[in-house]
């Protein structure tokens, strides 16, 4: 019901998948992308794959170099060994830190928001956090493998996690020897990244685990080796599969299984239109067409390019995670992750190319995105559990609620809103809602928009916490 | 490895004049209360005064003798063989030659059986009678997925996948309340989820509401259901307006408190803003210690209680117990963050009234296997040890039985007590419900409270 504002039904079906598919747009990249129609628009975000990010690209990488290459070798003495630690720890910290910004920053200003948006979701789904791996250079690196791999096969995407530094010292892979395995990669790998529960059995598991002992990494260069002397060479049987299977091996047939296929194009259907089971009707045909080759671009098309997608089940179906909701925020006012213009406020989000913001030495380490995004509980590089993050009434309780509006009433005063307060009060907010991507208000929120319309800050504030916007 | 609870775990950033202290502040006045995210924003102005709501009526508090569930949530699959310790079967050391204990480090406590060595506090609570540890506890046909398993415990529904927590049906049944149940920190378990009605979460910084003279009458209206708000929408208005309802009711409790002398909650005058501006000196519970530890979260939970919250069932929670590599010290960290946590909640309350009310228990997602990996870890497992603590807990016993260490299935242990039992006591002998509100089954009760 919405009333703010009389909507052009293509506009607002761009619009969506322009939130969707990436982090919202400017209303002027709204309207261009109309002009080129919905396919056009689906074509552009899908070649944004593979297309260079020169604003994203602008967005400068911290120092992440190793700490053990920055502070030498670990002394002897325990306790020079014991201030080395707490040193140690300091600067994976900062660095980890930096990370966050960095990639705030990126997903902000890029010109190609299907990758980035595509990043997170590969990051929620091989969840890695840095809680346990300390080392922002390997979460850095794991987090470019979604970047570049992100739209390839998702057999090659597997096979590439489960050799990645990050993943293997997150769930032990690198220390699982033959005689008494480690199962903490080969279950996760089955339940959480494959195939889901119930399409494994626990001696699925154990046999797993066996391909996979004597996986290790170099110490050297972070890079994956195997250690055949740790690995067992023995007959395994995995999904009715028999032989002497290696983890590769295993990849290829797990990935390869019918189970896989609606699990895979169950996920990313949840993410990008509403939540499914692998049961759900519009799971099977495009599982069937996803099974030809398991290429992630062709499942993206053709979720993006289907009815159901701009149903209004799915206009209804998700909540934006917090870190959706922070970036486009800052999308939208035109600042980067401490709060601060991007000097790209005034143009289209997509042109703020060459004013990538500058993350120099002076910066504060934390930002105030990253702030906020901690007591939200979804912290970029830091998800709770390797399950990643839950959906939709997850993030809605008394205590998101709280830190959303404190946060939001805290941006106004920061926020140029020059383009706001030079309009009449009640037209201010059908502007905000313009803005911010949504297609209007509904009348419970605009009763509430314009009581507080005269004064910006608590506009904003309310804009930013009313349900039309905290959907995605 | 699920390392965490779904909660902010990081330390803060320092600088001088951005901290994000992360201390637990319930209530409290504007400007000076404002930890965490919003600390690094902004000038103290922006945040206006402490919003004065239409106060909701007299206060509410919870009556000596109704009793109080404090449940702690051990997420990652507590090792239950080396916190509740077979010391004395053979097949324990057998089967764990690094990562056992020997007879002469553990702290014995009859039966065969010893804590932790680091559980030196919880062992004197054992001793004073006020802990209990209920042993073998699991249901059949283990899981022996995190999520999955998490999700059993949480919704007591181990047969079939359903969306509501055990203690949210019984929220359902009982009343549209948020402040029946408090979970701390910024995300609800599904324990306390139910179909229509959810407890609350309380996380870092104040409750306190932003936006002075400009935002504080409109709140009201902005959070109403309406007809233009369904499914997830109504639901984001839903959690609006249960945090003013929150807030109202906090306000009025701990004023209320801290004007009746309650020892615990210190009255301060609003710093920052100026204090013309706030409409009273309201007061604030800041406990100690920073930060989201098990201590820190307990301690949120004592007050609240001192307080006379009318909070039947309090959820905190800690992470890490997932330990497939190098177990034994990660092991004994968490051990030691357990038993300072516990033991200094139950002995917080020795002197209040409410003390003998307040039974709180342990739970995990499954045990670990019998048998420890070549990493210096375990894998999943099935049946484990659990705990249960109060000032009228029968405890200096044990409820039933040991699961053998050498009638195993597939390497793991198989439970003799269904966790359903230990709910329904919960629910009949604490809360002072029939337990099949929330359990839609009778099971047997365990005699321990």
């Amino acid at each position: 019901m919405v009333v703010a504002e009389a909507t052009d039904p293509n506009r607002a079906n761009i619009a969506h998948l322009l939130r969707r598919a990436g982090f919202g747009a400017h209303p002027d990249e709204v309207d261009q992308a109309t002009r080129a129609g919905y396919r056009a628009t689906v074509e552009s975000l899908l070649a944004g794959l593979r297309a260079p990010d020169p604003a994203g690209d602008a967005v400068r990488l911290p120092d992440l170099t190793a700490a053990r290459v920055t502070l030498g070798p670990l002394p002897t003495d325990p306790a020079a060994r014991q201030a080395y630690q707490r040193q140690r720890r300091a600067l994976e910290n900062r660095q980890y830190v930096a990370l966050q910004r960095w990639w705030l920053d990126r997903m902000i200003v890029t010109s190609t928001p299907l990758r980035e948006k595509l990043t997170l979701l590969w990051h929620g789904h091989f969840a890695t956090a840095f809680q346990k791996v300390r080392v922002a250079g390997l979460m850095y690196r794991q987090n470019q493998l979604f970047r570049t791999l992100g739209g390839a096969s998702f057999e090659a995407l597997t096979q590439a996690v489960a050799k990645d530094a990050a993943m293997m010292l997150w769930l032990d892979t690198e220390s699982n020897v033959a005689g008494h395995p480690n199962e903490n990669f080969a279950r996760e790998l089955m339940e959480l990244f494959t195939l889901g529960i119930g399409n494994y059995s626990e001696a699925d598991v154990q046999e797993a685990a066996r391909a996979f002992t004597g996986w290790t990494l170099s110490l050297g260069n972070g890079e994956f080796v195997l250690n055949a002397r740790r690995h067992d060479s023995g007959v395994k049987t995995v999904l009715g599969q028999t032989g002497n299977l290696d983890g590769t091996d295993v990849v290829t047939l797990i990935t390869r299984s019918p189970a896989s296929s609606r699990f895979v194009v169950a996920k990313l259907w949840s993410h990008l239109a509403y939540p499914v089971s692998t049961t759900d009707p519009i799971v099977g045909p495009l599982a069937a067409a996803y099974a030809q080759d398991l290429n992630i671009t062709s499942l993206l098309r053709a979720i993006l390019l289907h009815p159901g997608f701009t149903s209004p089940t799915a206009r209804q179906g998700l909540v934006k995670q917090p870190i959706e909701w922070v970036v486009g925020l800052a999308r939208a006012f035109g600042v980067d992750a401490d709060v601060k213009p991007t000097g790209a406020a005034a143009g289209a989000a997509g042109a703020a190319g060459s004013a990538g913001p500058a993350t120099g030495a002076a910066a504060t380490p934390r930002t105030a995105l990253s702030s906020v995004l901690t007591l939200l509980a979804q912290e970029p590089f830091n998800p709770p559990s390797v399950g990643g993050w839950p959906q939709n009434s997850y993030w809605l309780n008394t205590a998101t609620s709280l830190i959303r509006l404190q946060f939001a009433a805290s941006l106004g005063p920061r926020l140029d809103l020059s383009w706001l307060t030079a309009l009449p009060a009640n037209q201010r907010p059908a502007e905000l809602a313009h803005r911010l991507s949504v297609d209007g208000w509904g009348q419970t929120t605009l009763a509430a928009l314009n009581h507080v319309a005269s004064q910006p800050t608590a506009l904003v504030a309310l804009a930013l916490c009313a349900p039309e916007y905290i959907l995605n | 490895m699920r390392p965490m609870p779904p909660m902010p775990s990081h330390e803060s950033s320092h600088t001088a004049s951005h901290t994000v202290s992360r201390r637990w502040f319930i209530a409290g006045a504007a400007g000076a209360g404002v930890a965490g995210a919003t600390a690094l924003a902004l000038s103290h102005d922006a945040w206006g005064r402490l919003l004065a709501p239409a106060r909701s009526g007299t206060s509410r508090s919870l009556a000596v003798g109704k009793g109080i569930l404090v449940m702690v949530t051990l997420y990652g699959g507590n090792d239950g063989l080396n916190t509740v310790i077979p010391y004395q079967d053979s097949q324990y050391l057998h089967g764990r030659p690094t990562l056992g204990y020997q007879p002469d480090q553990v702290l014995p406590v009859g039966d065969g059986l010893a804590f932790h060595p680091n559980l030196k506090g919880m062992k004197t609570l054992w001793d004073a009678k006020q802990l209990a540890v209920v042993r073998g506890v699991g249901y059949p046909n283990p899981v022996l997925s995190h999520f999955r398993g998490m999700d059993i415990w949480q919704t007591a529904s181990p047969e079939t996948p359903v969306a509501s927590g055990v203690l949210g049906r019984w929220l359902d049944a009982t009343g549209t309340d948020p402040m029946r149940a408090i979970s701390i920190g910024s995300t609800l378990p599904r324990l306390l989820a139910g179909e229509h009605s959810a407890g609350t979460a309380v996380s870092g910084g104040s409750i306190t509401l932003p936006g002075g003279t400009a935002l504080a009458p409109v709140l009201a209206s902005f959070d109403a259901a309406g007809p233009d708000r369904t499914g997830l929408a109504a639901m984001v208005a839903h959690s609006g307006a249960d945090l003013l309802q929150v807030q109202h009711t906090l306000d009025d409790l701990l004023n209320s408190s801290a004007g009746a002398g309650t020892a615990s909650p210190t009255t301060q005058p609003t710093k920052g803003a100026k204090a013309k501006a706030a409409p009273k000196a309201a007061p604030k519970v800041a406990p100690k210690a920073a930060a989201t530890d098990l201590t820190s979260q307990l301690d949120v939970v004592a007050q609240l209680i001192k307080a006379g919250s009318p909070t039947r069932v309090y959820q905190v929670s800690m992470g890490g117990f997932d330990n497939h590599a190098q177990e034994k010290d990660a092991h004994a960290r968490l051990m030691t963050e357990l038993d300072t946590g516990i033991s200094g909640f139950i002995t917080s309350l020795k002197d209040h009234p409410a003390a003998a009310d307040v039974v709180l228990m342990t739970y995990s997602e499954f045990g670990r296997r019998v048998a420890e990996n070549l990493s210096g870890g375990t894998d999943h497992g099935t049946a484990a040890p659990l705990f249960v603590a109060g000032h009228g807990v029968k405890g200096g016993q044990f409820y039933g039985a040991e699961p053998s260490l050498v009638d195993l299935n597939d390497g793991n242990l198989k439970f003799t007590t269904d966790f359903r039992s230990v709910f329904a006591t919960m629910l009949a002998d604490v809360i002072g419900v029939d337990p099949k509100i929330a359990l839609n089954q009778t099971f047997p009760t365990l005699s321990l409270i």
